[in-house]
């Protein structure tokens, strides 16, 4: 198992900002999905054995948080924010709008493993609504053309 | 990058610094940065307790809880070390505040959180930033970096001989996190579930040190209420609620966005003047004061000031400064079902009320609003409801409880509306899956 040189740096670094080694487990877990895509069973067996933790602890740990995951995600992780703010102004026609974009439900991925579609929960955007995330950029004050357009610029990349 | 917004009746403390480019450090030297640390050092830490005490500052995150009396509960001497941790969560439904304080002014929180360790005689703080909030946390980062680059942090701070470290964190993805307790478990490395209290952070905190948790925008208050005076800062918000407070307008209103104003601002003039009141004509309908946790408000009940003891004596809460509003296109049972089903994805399982509370009232109201509900169901929503109330580690299950029994006992004919298989009044066909009528 191996991760990029600036994990492992931050990863030592990490380690001496806590008393207890077990600390870093939840940041180290999100950085390494960044990196291998998602929390595989070799990547929860490395940092289990890293913090001197059960697998199980940290399997435990990681169904509790919801950005975390088990199974691989599309390359781009479309987040849309259906609480109260964004659902007053037209969240919904968004969430309705990716299903029939994608062809996939909540949490489904395209066949061709660009897209991840998720229904989430408020994302701190409320001032700026409806808005959606795509893997960690914001993307504010949506409509269904505007959000399209967002998409295919990662479609692009 | 969020807009930012402005408004004539702003009072800028906390935002003073948006926009100016503060997250680089010079920039913020420039804009009297680290300067109420340094005034910190050189005094008594009962001194700075007291001038925050004085302040009537309050725990920007919703509780309200007077900042300088948290701190002095904080036990002189420990064999273990203390702490101060901020809390950066943000999380609540209608709050969007603390991201724009780490985006526009991280060394504002860097600073409050020393000056809080001064106050408390503490070395190490840690500034929690939730998962969702990466480009945030790398503005942290750099902030901290640079922070302990010119000696403001680290060993003998400033030159004085006191140390200070501060880290930061990330989270992951919970609600729940927000909630102090379940934010101490999750920087050890747990899932968030709350702790039983006493014994209260203040005495037994992360890792067994005595522990003072902050929100970020009461930490970034410090360093002002430091340079300005208890008195001052006072002064901008009426008796025992100082200050001012970003409140986040979101909903159907023209202008949207995040205003600083005194506390104590008319709730009225915030949506229909500084909001700019609601679009296309239509007339109010709700408004949820203070977060999605908050009993929600009629619009013949909004002539209020938004301070923490008036909107409490008004039957609803000042929490965290989330003003959604609602126009009357909304279907409150919808609006009820979303709430509900936000708790019950968010609560951590660990109380039953809460868990079983959250399951059965999100059940309920996903086929009241599609057309399957009994008559006996709204009552049994205030009843589940009731008995959520004060049953809980944590303030979770009243979050799901206050605003959903707002909503049945304010709007209980919406609920009538949609017996008897009735379509609801707002939406051409029902959109939510209906589940099997429960007798």
């Amino acid at each position: 198992m191996r991760f990029s040189e600036q994990f492992e740096s931050r990863f030592a670094e990490m380690l001496t900002h806590y008393p207890t080694k077990r600390s870093v487990l939840v940041p180290t877990l999100l950085y390494a999905q960044d990196e291998s895509g998602s929390l595989s069973d070799e990547v929860i067996k490395e940092i289990a054995g890293r913090l001197e933790l059960t697998e199980l602890e940290v399997r435990n740990v990681i169904s509790y948080y919801s950005m975390l995951t088990t199974h691989p995600r599309g390359k781009y992780n479309v987040q849309v924010c259906t609480n109260i703010a964004c659902l007053l102004r037209g969240a919904d026609e968004l969430f309705e709008h990716c299903e029939k974009k994608f062809g996939v439900k909540h949490k489904g991925t395209t066949a061709d493993g660009l897209f991840s579609l998720e229904e989430v929960e408020c994302i701190g955007a409320c001032s700026w609504a409806p808005a959606v995330q795509v893997n960690y950029d914001f993307h504010e004050n949506l409509t269904t053309e505007k959000l399209d357009n967002v998409l295919d610029e990662y479609r692009r990349k | 990058m969020a807009e930012l917004v402005s408004h004539p009746d702003e009072v800028r403390v906390v935002s003073r610094r948006f926009g100016q480019g503060a997250t680089n450090l010079d920039r913020y030297l420039e804009l009297d940065g680290y300067k109420a640390v340094q005034k910190a050092l050189t005094m008594q830490p009962d001194a700075i307790v007291n001038e925050v005490k004085n302040s009537g500052l309050r725990g920007r995150g919703g509780a309200g809880f007077n900042t300088g009396m948290k701190w002095s509960f904080v036990p002189k001497q420990s064999a273990k070390p203390k702490y101060v941790l901020c809390n950066g969560d943000e999380s609540e439904p209608g709050t969007c505040k603390d991201r724009l304080i780490f985006e526009h002014d991280p060394h504002a929180v860097i600073e409050g959180t020393v000056i809080a360790g001064l106050a408390v005689g503490s070395h190490t703080g840690y500034i929690y930033i939730r998962g969702e909030y990466r480009y945030l946390l790398e503005i942290m980062q750099k902030a901290i970096a640079d922070a302990y680059a010119r000696g403001f942090l680290g060993k003998n701070i400033f030159g004085s001989g006191y140390d200070f470290d501060v880290y930061w964190h990330g989270g992951a993805g919970a609600y729940e996190v927000g909630e102090e307790s379940a934010l101490m478990e999750s920087l050890e490395g747990k899932r968030g579930i709350p702790r039983i209290r006493p014994p209260f952070p203040a005495v037994v905190g992360l890792w067994g040190g005595p522990t003072v948790i902050n929100n970020a925008e009461t930490l970034a208050s410090i360093p002002h209420i430091l340079l300005g005076g208890a008195d001052w800062y006072a002064n901008l918000g009426p008796p025992k609620n100082g200050g001012t407070r970003l409140f986040c307008l979101s909903g159907h209103l023209k202008r949207p966005g995040v205003y600083e104003l005194p506390m104590g601002y008319n709730l009225k003039k915030m949506i229909y003047d500084v909001g700019g009141g609601i679009p296309g004509g239509r007339k109010l309908k709700a408004v949820v004061p203070g977060g999605s946790s908050t009993p929600l408000m009629t619009p013949d009940e909004i002539d209020v000031p938004m301070d923490f003891d008036s909107m409490m004596k008004a039957g609803s809460m000042l929490g965290s400064g989330g003003v959604v509003v609602l126009d009357d296109t909304t279907c409150m049972v919808k609006f009820a079902l979303r709430i509900m089903k936000f708790y019950q994805h968010e609560s951590c399982g660990w109380c039953i009320p809460c868990r079983e509370g959250t399951d059965w009232l999100k059940k309920t109201l996903i086929r009241f609003h599609s057309g399957g509900g009994l008559k006996k169901d709204i009552d049994n929503i205030l009843y589940l409801s009731q008995n959520m109330l004060g049953r809980t580690f944590c303030p979770l299950g009243d979050a799901a409880a206050m605003p959903t029994i707002s909503i049945v006992k304010k709007f209980r004919q919406e609920f009538e509306d949609h017996l008897e298989g009735q379509p609801c009044a707002f939406e051409k066909e029902s959109k939510i899956e209906q589940l099997p009528v429960l007798a």
